[in-house]
């Protein structure tokens, strides 16, 4: 195995050019991250004036989205990447595509909210969903930290905060279940409450993707579609 | 990070998958000098049946060197002396009893730049055949012309000026025509020295469409510093640095996740 460098290229307009690329991913991910977090306070702090925001910052990441796919696909044109080069370019294409659902993840917090306050809503649930908000936000943190530092081995411990996640969820929802059946005036917020914890227990999923994505990057090795302890045991050989 | 970056260790052994089973061509510990200067050390690596392998490395690595060790083309450099074992299904290539007129009848090369003798387009192509007796009379050889010049794809464009020299036609046609002149004596294994190297996109293409249609009866090692015309025509690659075999690989594996940090700074144009 070879260590990753994105540098060192006799072209140094190639290695400017992925820097360049890298640094916009990066920003996108830090732009996504933020949106997420304002998501969760507005939700957490009934806070519309900070939904309405989020629910209208989305089209910037599009935007994003769209500008590094373009310069993605230039380098595929001009440069015909290969190797460590050619999977950046192809782990880069794939994770904005999920950072890009984070977005709209994290625009329907900002919609859901903008309706909870409209009816009027103070739902004892917004505790737990503040938990796994954090839970969401810090993995999805992780993730993109061994993005930035090409970290497998980082990657692979932050894809298992999915499992505690998906827990939580489900607790969650149980939980709703209840409170609907024993309480059948609170269905409409609560469903809403739901969709939020939904929202978020996706976005635990598409930073689970792009972990994947620098395991694939660093490694070589397409790891999706695999159980944690198999890939673990793969990637220790 | 707990994967190691290799460094280049003289004695290290070749990266990957040099050998696979029933090989047309088999190589092992080779070594070349031209003089004193030792161009090639310890080189093994086999070709299949029906495979293209690449070779492909820095100038000056040896993978000429190493491909005319192949049809003992060598044995044309006075000071050039090969070491090793390699054999052709099995027979040893430099038997004193293998004769090497005969031996590069059965492994043809084609050169960089198109080479067609100062004859007729049909005497460049007859010219093998007859040496070798393969054909009995006029109409015996007129078909192994035209097959020749069909399988390189290049009968429809010559059929009607046959008599024209060969020099006469383009680039991309005389290199056709080389092919075809090394396929008419029926070889079973051909070489190929950067063979497109001077040849447009579409010309190229054509070759390389050639390659792969030629695949199927014959097995081909071919030498290209475009990466990506080894990405496209080979199975398997071999990289060369400096008189050494340091990775070989499926084409696929070797163009997406090289083993060897030598590769991996080759073929992505970074600095050794
Ligand atoms: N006829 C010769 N006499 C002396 N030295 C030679 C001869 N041919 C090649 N060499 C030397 O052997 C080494 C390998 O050369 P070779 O031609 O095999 O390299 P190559 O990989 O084919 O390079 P290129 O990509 O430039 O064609 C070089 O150092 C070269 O100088
Ligand atoms: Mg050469």
């Amino acid at each position: 195995m070879n260590e990753t460098h994105l540098t060192g290229h006799i072209s140094k307009r190639f290695d400017t050019e992925l820097e360049d690329l890298r640094s916009q991913v990066l920003a996108m991910g830090g732009r996504v991250e933020e949106q997420v977090a304002n998501g969760l306070r507005s939700l957490i702090e009934s806070d519309a004036a900070l939904a309405e925001q989020v629910a209208g910052n989305d089209h910037r990441i599009n935007a994003m989205e769209v500008a590094i796919d373009e310069k993605c696909v230039d380098i595929l044109a001009r440069r015909q990447p290969a190797a460590s080069d050619l999977r950046l370019v192809v782990a880069i294409i794939k994770t904005i595509t999920d950072l890009e659902r984070i977005g709209d993840q994290a625009e329907k917090l900002g919609r859901f909210e903008l309706e909870l306050i409209a009816e009027g809503s103070t739902s004892s649930q917004y505790a737990q969903l503040e938990h796994l908000g954090e839970r969401v936000i810090r993995m999805l943190r992780k993730a993109l930290d061994a993005f930035a530092r090409l970290d497998d081995e980082a990657a692979l411990k932050t894809i298992k905060r999915d499992n505690k996640i998906n827990a939580e969820y489900e607790a969650l929802t149980r939980q709703l279940i209840t409170l609907m059946m024993e309480d059948p005036r609170s269905i409409k917020n609560a469903l809403r409450v739901s969709w939020c914890a939904r929202a978020l227990e996706r976005i635990g999923d598409h930073a689970s993707n792009i972990c994947e994505y620098v395991i694939f990057l660093v490694r070589g090795k397409d790891v999706r579609h695999i159980d944690y302890g198999t890939l673990k045991k793969q990637l220790r050989e | 990070m707990n994967a190691q970056p290799q460094a280049l260790d003289p004695a290290q052994e070749t990266v990957g998958t040099p050998f696979i089973d029933d090989p047309k061509i088999s190589t092992r510990h080779v070594d070349v000098w031209y003089g004193d200067k030792q161009a090639i050390f310890d080189a093994s690596l086999d070709v299949g049946n029906n495979e293209v392998v690449a070779l492909i490395g820095p100038s000056g690595c040896g993978k000429s060197t190493w491909l005319r060790c192949l049809n003992r083309m060598n044995d044309t450099i006075d000071i050039c002396r090969v070491e090793g074992e390699l054999k052709l299904d099995g027979e040893d290539i430099y038997d004193r009893a293998m004769d090497p007129v005969l031996l590069r009848a059965r492994v043809g090369m084609v050169f960089q730049k198109p080479n067609p003798f100062p004859k007729s387009i049909y005497d460049n192509v007859a010219y093998g055949p007859r040496l070798h007796g393969l054909a009995r009379n006029r109409a015996d050889m007129d078909e192994i012309v035209e097959t020749s010049l069909r399988r390189a794809g290049l009968w429809d464009e010559v059929k009607d000026r046959l008599d024209a020299p060969g020099t006469g036609l383009s680039g991309g046609q005389q290199q056709r025509l080389c092919i075809a002149r090394t396929i008419a004596v029926g070889p079973e294994v051909i070489l190929m020295d950067e063979p497109a190297s001077a040849l447009d996109p579409i010309a190229t293409a054509i070759i390389e469409e050639l390659i792969d249609e030629l695949r199927e009866n014959y097995s081909i090692v071919i030498v290209t510093h475009s990466m990506q015309q080894a990405a496209r025509v080979s199975q398997r690659t071999a990289y060369f640095h400096m008189g050494r075999i340091i990775e070989v690989g499926d084409t696929k594996q070797i163009f997406t996740n090289p083993r060897h940090q030598l590769t991996e700074n080759y073929i992505t144009g970074k600095f050794g």
